[in-house]
């Protein structure tokens, strides 16, 4: 979407990533999504009297592999409580840091070549998880809440990125990418649908060249396809807003995915005083050069590096070829693209398969080779299996492993043989003399009738590329 | 009474047994309970079974602990499991805590007893016990009179004998005040040494558990039980418990002892006479006295009352009738948040409460808390260059000995000055021992204070025993 006129969007974005680490932030109980309610629970994490926080390890060093990733500088940091009163939040107050993030400044670079700044990237402890029941489905009017203490006390990082972005395809572009990032660090699984990754939007808009207007912060956006709407209708409204003479107020505004707006939930007079003041319970965060070092050193190559890698590997890769290649990134499935390469293997093949069948059954990606995924496109490439046939391969070998000659031994997948191909084209082309002479004077499409006749009578046994062989001889 | 040191040897050599021991305990507890008030939970069959628990192993020839078949009062701001833990307050009422803290666990590791959890003041906020929702605790040498607080209930358990030694916290002086008003040795150890993992916050940049005891030598037996590094607990300093009785006799040969001007200004004559004659004992016992000024401890007071109930103000947000104790139900949840907190709240409470939101307000930080934590490392730079002059200071306790009743409840800022001479220790996070010497008004005792930087505990307590030798003529 564009703006009208030289009305122009400024964004940036809050980013909440829960880690991916064994235990809570500050206790030993299992930091894991789904289990019952209230099971994951202790004495610290349920804020009961008397109980302190202990600093996870771990945590610090997932905060200062996103931190590294994202190019940031790693500073002495400390903790604050940030004091307000949630039911969902045990303590009444929350552990964050405040002045001195463990994280500060860097960027991040998107794919279609902008940067975009990183203001800080520091840690803090999740809340718990409210449900509301009946009534309006939020706090204020429900008959029953219930609350579930099992995400109070998980490691969050909150990335903060300057206000550089400028359209709703950027933040969108903005959010995957960091997402990549923290799957490949292996702080988070990045899955925003379980909350584990979870987005804030301050939009201001400004006419190009102006200062930045009064900003709002857009709360509730649960996938990128709500983080770009949610932009988009904000941006435009501040835009009407201010064309029919009205004032921006600053406000935190919530989106609501189902009618596709945002509406007000607290203006800035309504905003809470937190009270900061530095956590008494923590010591200072100051994790020395070495600990530094061997995360590191310990960090893989980053989504920008091995798109770049794979990319290099194809030959003037065509726009499909290149979304291919940012699910395969996505996925974490370049392995399997690399070794199929290596293999002599058509790299546009590799892609594609990796692309779109591995893709589709990642739950499977633990039962497959990449020895067995060269060997079945090997197959596919010298046409002992046609592209139909070595689909089915892929997807047993997904479902259950195997060996991909025995797999299509066992399917049925025998190649016709060269003779009886040759026999089969020859009574089609006498069956459909009116085709045959259209494909003759040079209409290629004809080649798909005749494809699909073949495949019908020998139930989709043929090999594409060897029908089209047979026609060409016989023309 | 016999103390933990005497029977803990007694326990173990099989002259006495720890059933017997408690059986002593308890008997003076139901003796005098309803007449002091000191007790708010008498944990009669946890304590029978801890104490069983001790006799099989002395009669199966284990090792038993250093404070083995030792009653031990706790004060009820410090969770035992199972066992009720209000902090004397509403709003806690009927919760168990479902853990123990860490000092509890390491009690009946050494043996000890835990008999019940003592009066104190709200939250531990107040320095007579007059702040408890379960009433006052009256001082067992003198029941028309506070035992001071805000661990008064613990300093009565020993003053009155029903145990010989008890913990309590010191976030002002709530250790050592009542100590001094009962008479008996109240040691605030270096913030860290003993972990507060389990002890219900006050403000936790300044709350230390520690020993209420007749003796130097129990005071050291109790402190060596329960200090020590705790993964818990962050802020506990890394190394294991210190060697203190072991120390206790080593005396003050050679140890430069400055009596601080502003550590005895403003307190009753009875108070200082009885400082001064502790001075010419430490000085007839080998010490070398100087004097000094410290006048950075005169700002200590008004940067404690906005540290305090800052830190205060959010560790108590959590009783907001969510979760445990007392919920008094509203039309939603902010009405039910407010009404729990205005019927579980005392006075003294609710005015720190207040107090602390506002010092760590927008606008007002600055001003207040921000000011106070400067004046805060102004105190422990000043403390700094004391200790380059000196290796202990000595000053009172309290400006007082125990005052009657009512005669400062009316006026919070007369109370707070009862703690104008611990709380720089605090604010400084040293340590401070107050030892009973001398006697004032109505021949109440009057308590002198010895204070030493962080991990000066050993020195502290050597001093303190010159002090008790020459009052106890052993």
């Amino acid at each position: 979407m564009t703006l009208p006129g030289s009305w122009e969007m400024v964004v940036g974005l809050e980013v909440h990533t829960e880690l991916k680490t064994a235990t809570k932030m500050f206790c030993g109980c299992a930091n894991h999504f789904g289990a019952e309610p209230n099971t994951n629970v202790c004495p610290v994490c349920l804020g009961l009297p008397g109980s302190l926080p202990v600093l996870n390890e771990r945590a610090v060093e997932l905060a200062m592999a996103i931190g590294i990733a994202l190019h940031s500088t790693i500073a002495p940091s400390t903790f604050h409580r940030k004091n307000y009163f949630y039911p969902d939040m045990p303590k009444d107050f929350q552990i964050s840091q405040y002045d001195l993030p463990i994280n500060s400044g860097g960027y991040l670079d998107l794919p279609d070549g902008s940067r975009v700044s990183i203001e800080r990237a520091h840690l803090e402890e999740d809340t718990g998880k409210s449900t509301h029941l009946g009534g309006s489905g939020r706090i204020h009017g429900a008959d029953r809440s219930l609350v579930d203490y099992n995400r109070s006390g998980v490691p969050l990082v909150e990335i903060v990125s300057g206000p550089d972005i400028r359209s709703s395809a950027q933040a969108r572009a903005y959010a995957a990418e960091l997402r990549g990032i923290l799957i490949a660090t292996g702080a988070s699984d990045g899955r925003m649908e379980e909350g584990s990754m979870r987005i804030d939007a301050n939009v201001s808009v400004r006419k190009s060249g102006e200062p930045f207007g009064t900003r709002c912060e857009i709360k509730n956006l649960n996938s990128l396809r709500s983080l770009h709407r949610a932009i988009d209708y904000e941006a435009l409204r501040q835009v009407e807003l201010i064309e029919s003479g009205g004032v921006v107020r600053q406000e935190t505004r919530h989106w609501d995915e189902n009618l596709g707006v945002t509406s007000t939930m607290r203006t800035k007079e309504e905003a809470e005083d937190y009270r900061y003041f530095r956590e008494p319970d923590l010591v200072d965060l100051a994790p020395e050069q070495a600990w530094q070092d061997r995360i590191r050193l310990a960090l893989p190559p980053m989504p920008a590096e091995r798109r770049a890698a794979l990319k290099e590997r194809l030959i003037a890769p065509t726009p499909a070829q290149l979304d291919a290649v940012e699910v395969v990134i996505d996925l974490n499935l370049e392995q399997f693209v690399n070794a199929a390469i290596d293999a002599d293997i058509d790299p546009v093949l590799a892609l594609a398969r990796a692309a779109n069948e591995l893709a589709g059954g990642l739950e499977g990606i633990g039962n497959l080779t990449p020895e067995a995924f060269c060997a079945t496109l090997r197959l596919e490439q010298s046409g002992q299996l046609s592209a139909t046939q070595a689909k089915t391969v892929l997807g047993e070998l997904l479902a259950h492993g195997g060996e991909p000659g025995a797999i299509a031994a066992a399917k049925g997948f025998e190649q016709l043989s060269s003779d009886s191909l040759g026999s089969t084209v020859e009574s089609l082309i006498a069956q459909n003399p009116d085709e045959w002479a259209r494909y003759r004077e040079g209409d290629e499409k004809l080649a798909q009738f005749f494809i699909g006749q073949v495949m019908k009578l020998t139930k989709g046994k043929a090999n594409g590329k060897a029908v089209v062989a047979e026609l060409q001889s016989r023309r | 009474m016999k103390t933990a040191e005497q029977i803990a040897l007694d326990v173990r050599s099989g002259a006495s047994t720890a059933q017997r021991e408690l059986d002593a305990s308890l008997a003076a507890i139901h003796a005098r309970n309803d007449e002091l008030n000191v007790f708010l939970y008498v944990d009669e069959d946890g304590a029978r079974a801890a104490a069983k628990d001790v006799d099989d192993k002395v009669a199966r020839g284990e090792s038993v602990g250093p404070l083995a078949g030792v009653p031990v009062a706790i004060k009820d701001n410090m969770c035992q499991v199972g066992v009720p833990t209000t902090c004397s307050s509403r709003i806690l009422e009927g919760w168990r805590p479902p853990y123990s803290a860490t000092v509890i666990t390491r009690l009946l590791a050494a043996g000890a007893v835990p008999v019940g959890k003592t009066n104190l003041d709200e939250f531990a906020m107040g320095s007579s016990t007059e702040n408890s929702a379960f009433g006052p605790t009256r001082n067992p040498l003198d029941p028309s009179r506070v035992p001071g607080g805000s661990s008064g209930g613990s300093a009565a358990a020993v003053a009155a004998d029903m145990t010989p030694i008890a913990l309590g916290s010191d976030t002002g002086g709530s250790i050592r005040q009542p100590a001094a008003l009962c008479g008996l040795i109240g040691v605030k150890p270096s913030y860290g040494l003993v972990s507060r993992y389990g002890l219900i916050a006050f403000a936790s940049s300044l709350d230390q558990i520690g020993p209420f005891s007749k003796t130097v030598t129990d005071a050291a037996i109790l402190l060596e039980a329960i200090a020590g590094h705790d993964p818990m607990d962050s802020t506990s300093l890394p190394e294991p418990a210190p060697m203190l009785s072991a120390h206790v006799n080593d005396g003050v040969v050679g140890k430069r002892i400055a009596l601080v001007r502003e550590l005895i200004d403003g307190a009753d004559p009875d108070v200082v006479a009885s400082v001064t004659r502790a001075v010419e004992v430490l000085k007839d016992a080998g010490a070398t006295i100087l004097e000094l000024s410290i006048p950075e401890l005169q700002l200590g007071l008004s940067a404690y009352y906005l540290i305090a109930p800052a830190e205060a103000s959010s560790n108590l947000a959590r009783y907001d009738g969510v979760r445990f104790g007392l919920r008094v139900d509203g039309e939603d949840v902010e009405a039910m948040n407010t009404a729990t907190r205005t019927a579980g709240f005392g006075a003294e409470v609710k005015r720190r409460i207040m107090l602390g939101t506002y010092a760590l307000s927008a606008g007002y930080f600055d001003a207040y808390y921000g000011q106070a934590l400067k004046v805060r490392t102004q105190m422990i730079d000043a403390f700094k260059r004391a200790y380059a002059q000196a290796d202990l200071l000595i000053g009172a306790t309290a400006p007082s000995v125990a005052f009657p009743f009512g005669s400062k409840t009316s006026n919070p800022m007369a109370m707070y000055l009862s703690d104008v001479f611990t709380i720089p220790t605090n604010l400084a996070g040293e340590a401070a021992i107050s030892v009973p010497f001398g006697a004032g008004e109505a021949g109440l005792p009057t308590g002198v204070q010895l204070l030493g930087p962080g991990r000066s505990e050993a020195q502290l307590f050597a001093a303190a025993r010159v002090l008790e030798r020459e009052e106890r003529g052993s």
